[in-house]
């Protein structure tokens, strides 16, 4: 029941912010269905970390340890990114702006499709639910209507809809590999999983291949990443905390999934892709990390750095790896949703996104400065924050399984990645403010959402709750490593 | 080699696939290639048709009609209510590579698909196999290109559609029993793409005037000086 509801809320949140009634009351309409999403996500995946296996409707939506994770990342950072919209988009230049309704109504949608992809366990509307997804975040990205957010619509709407189809291909001969070796048609994920063994090494290559181009391309993989830092530069702050931080996740889900898939037929191996393509992502982010301009871009590089490590850690194999692959993932959706409020927030007070014009942010508003400092600090990977831990546990579990060449080289393009972020900071924060710009009353919503969302990454890097912890070992388990 | 009449009309099809695929390369007026779109459209519905009829399969018999409604249908009703009429009379002078070269890569990749599946294709003794699978990556790769070669907005929605066509091609012969609510999704969201990338196409023209994507070129990566 529960899990049913999850998908259903925000549809129906959606539909309320259409009627004509509702509709000046579509923030807070949004604000109790995330934030109620979110409270059946925790109830969820305690059950999934107790042990039980959650199960909606049997054959359709099912919930194991791997989606349970997704799906309370999704939620956390959707229902945060909402109070956060709260005060940002409600600003004087959007207060005239009829369309406020419209924009809630089509986050609600991409809440729904977000949740829908990681419940859904039938791979073929997992594959419509991704796309669905990246439908509504193009009308997100496009809302403000300038010149650029729409060129960064269209980058974003071609590159990632034209993987689609190569993605759908490859599910055909997935489909194809099990008619083949079991005769019957597939239902699940755990179907093809349970069948992979007698299905032919070649076929599933082949189908992981064009499944993995697809939507690697969607969750920004190099050299399909151009139109990540575009997208997450230019959409409403709100959408870059839920595009950066889970949008890029939910189409890696599915490529995690398929693998699983892979590593349960003895014949087929594809960690050297995984690793290849892994460590080409956070290189190329590493380098450009360096010459950024624009805090929001730096911001997106970084999503495509640490989408290449959990790839690659992925390709190494090992369940040591795969616990850190997992743990990457939700530090990286809770550090870089605060990182772009944080973004935000210095949007708000100085009006410019270039990195060269803000100086001296801790005198000019010492509450931005220092969220600044502590985000910047926790997503390049400093000691006492999560992030740190799932890379060392990564590189450590590289080091155990022997693969001494790409721990070394993941280190050191983790090590540039590091430097970049905190000498941007380090200008961005300290010195003499170069704007002459008077203090900006930053709205109590926004406030908020930075508060909440520093809460977990802050306690998460010294203390993992139990349950928490069981539910990553169960999500490492289910991407297949030995 | 080919053994029965529905598996004749299907190669047949699968042909008019293939050249419909290389005219929306060559075309260079929108309303043509549109059209070249809506014909192969056609085609992708007779061969599940056809198949469906031989292997007395509903579910391609559900997809033929699903295809006619989605993208005969639906998509070029959606595609002029969304834009104004000037727009498919438009013509793209000048294309990133010029039309015979373009025809050449096409050809080119077409051959290259064969390759790629042609020793996979070849230890399934089917033969409706061996004709779909190099003749859908064919489609699914003509259309990519075109995305890169072509300069206007609807020109290139419409080569991600073309992509979808490829895929399906193979589909219906790879994967006849796919579930019914899969299939219809996938058609809903065809037409939300193209609902979508029209809106958007819709509200680049009011803004900057053109629909080139070529034009948008403004977001880039500057190299910054440290001091």
């Amino acid at each position: 029941m529960a899990l049913i509801a999850v998908v259903a809320i925000p549809v129906v949140a959606a539909l309320l912010c259409w009627i004509g009634l509702f509709r000046r009351y579509a923030w807070g309409i949004t604000l109790a269905a995330t934030w109620s999403v979110f409270a059946l996500c925790v109830f969820v995946s305690a059950r999934v970390a107790a042990g039980d296996r959650v199960v909606g409707l049997a054959g359709w939506l099912e919930c194991d340890g791997l989606s349970a994770l997704v799906l309370l990342l999704v939620s956390f950072v959707c229902a945060v990114a909402c109070i956060f919209a709260g005060g940002y988009m409600h600003r004087a230049e959007h207060e005239s702006e009829p369309r406020l309704w419209w924009f809630y109504s089509n986050y609600n949608l991409l809440v729904f499709a977000l949740l829908a992809v990681p419940a859904l366990a039938e791979p073929n509307l997992a594959w419509v639910c991704m796309e669905l997804v990246t439908l509504f975040a193009v009308l997100l990205v496009g809302f403000d209507s300038t010149s650029s957010a729409l060129e960064a619509a269209w980058k974003f709407a071609v590159l990632t809809i034209m993987g689609a189809p190569v993605a759908l291909f490859g599910f055909f001969i997935m489909f194809w590999a099990f008619r083949s070796g079991t005769g019957g048609a597939w239902e699940t994920w755990d179907a093809l999983r349970s069948a992979a063994p007698s299905l032919d090494p070649n076929l599933l290559k082949l189908a992981f291949l064009l499944v993995f181009v697809g939507f690697g391309a969607k969750s920004g993989l190099a050299p399909m990443h151009t139109w990540l830092p575009d997208a997450h530069s230019q959409a409403p702050t709100p959408v870059c905390a839920v595009l950066s931080g889970v949008k890029t996740t939910v189409p890696l889900y599915i490529i995690l999934r398929l693998l699983s898939v892979i590593l349960a037929s003895p014949a087929a191996r594809v960690g050297g892709w995984l690793i290849g393509l892994g460590l080409l992502s956070v290189g190329i982010a590493a380098f450009l990390l360096l010459q950024v301009r624009d805090y929001k871009r730096m911001f997106a590089f970084s999503t495509v750095e640490h989408m290449g490590i959990i790839l690659t850690a992925s390709g190494l194999a090992t369940r040591a790896a795969d616990f850190g692959a997992v743990s990457q993932m939700l530090n990286h959706a809770i550090t870089k949703s605060l990182c772009f409020y944080v973004a935000g927030i210095i949007l708000l007070a100085l009006g410019t996104r270039e990195i060269e014009s803000v100086r001296g942010l801790f005198r000019v508003s010492p509450f931005a400065g220092s969220a600044l400092l502590l985000s910047c600090l926790a997503i390049a990977g400093a000691p006492p924050f999560p992030i740190f831990l799932s890379e060392f546990s990564i590189l450590s579990a590289g080091v155990r399984s022997g693969q001494y060449a790409t721990v070394w080289i993941l280190a050191i393009l983790i090590v540039v990645a590091f430097v970049a972020i905190l000498l941007h900071a380090n200008r961005m924060v300290f010195g003499k403010p170069t704007l002459p710009c008077p203090r900006v009353l930053l709205p109590a919503t926004c406030r908020v959402a930075v508060f909440v969302a520093a809460a977990p990454v802050i306690i998460l890097g010294v203390y993992i709750p139990p349950p928490l912890h069981n539910l990553l070992r169960l999500a490492a388990v289910q991407l297949g490593g030995r | 080699m080919l053994t029965s009449v529905p598996e004749a009309l299907n190669a047949f099809s699968a042909g008019l696939i293939l050249i419909s695929a290389f005219a929306m390369v060559a075309t260079r007026q929108v309303r043509g290639v549109l059209r070249f779109f809506v014909y192969q459209s056609l085609l992708l519905s007779l061969s599940s048709f056809v198949l469906g009829y031989g292997t007395h399969s509903i579910h391609l018999w559900a997809l033929g009609v699903i295809t006619i409604a989605a993208k005969v249908v639906a998509i070029p009703f959606v595609l002029r209510r969304l834009l104004p009429g000037d727009f498919y009379e438009r013509r793209e002078i000048s294309q990133a590579v010029n039309i015979p070269s373009s025809l050449l890569l096409a050809l080119l990749l077409t051959l290259v698909s064969e390759f790629i599946t042609g020793p996979v294709v070849s230890a399934a003794h089917d033969s409706v196999l061996r004709v779909n699978v190099p003749v859908g990556l064919a489609g699914v790769l003509i259309g990519a290109y075109s995305l890169v070669a072509r300069r206007e907005a609807i020109p290139q929605l419409i080569g991600i559609l073309a992509m979808e066509n490829g895929a399906f091609f193979a589909g219906i012969s790879i994967a006849p029993e796919l579930p019914l609510i899969a299939e219809l999704a996938v058609a809903v969201d065809v037409v939300l793409i193209v609902v979508v990338v029209g809106l958007l196409t819709r509200s680049i023209q009011q803004t900057l005037g053109t629909t080139e994507a070529a034009a948008l070129s403004e977001l880039k990566e500057e190299p910054v000086e440290w001091h």
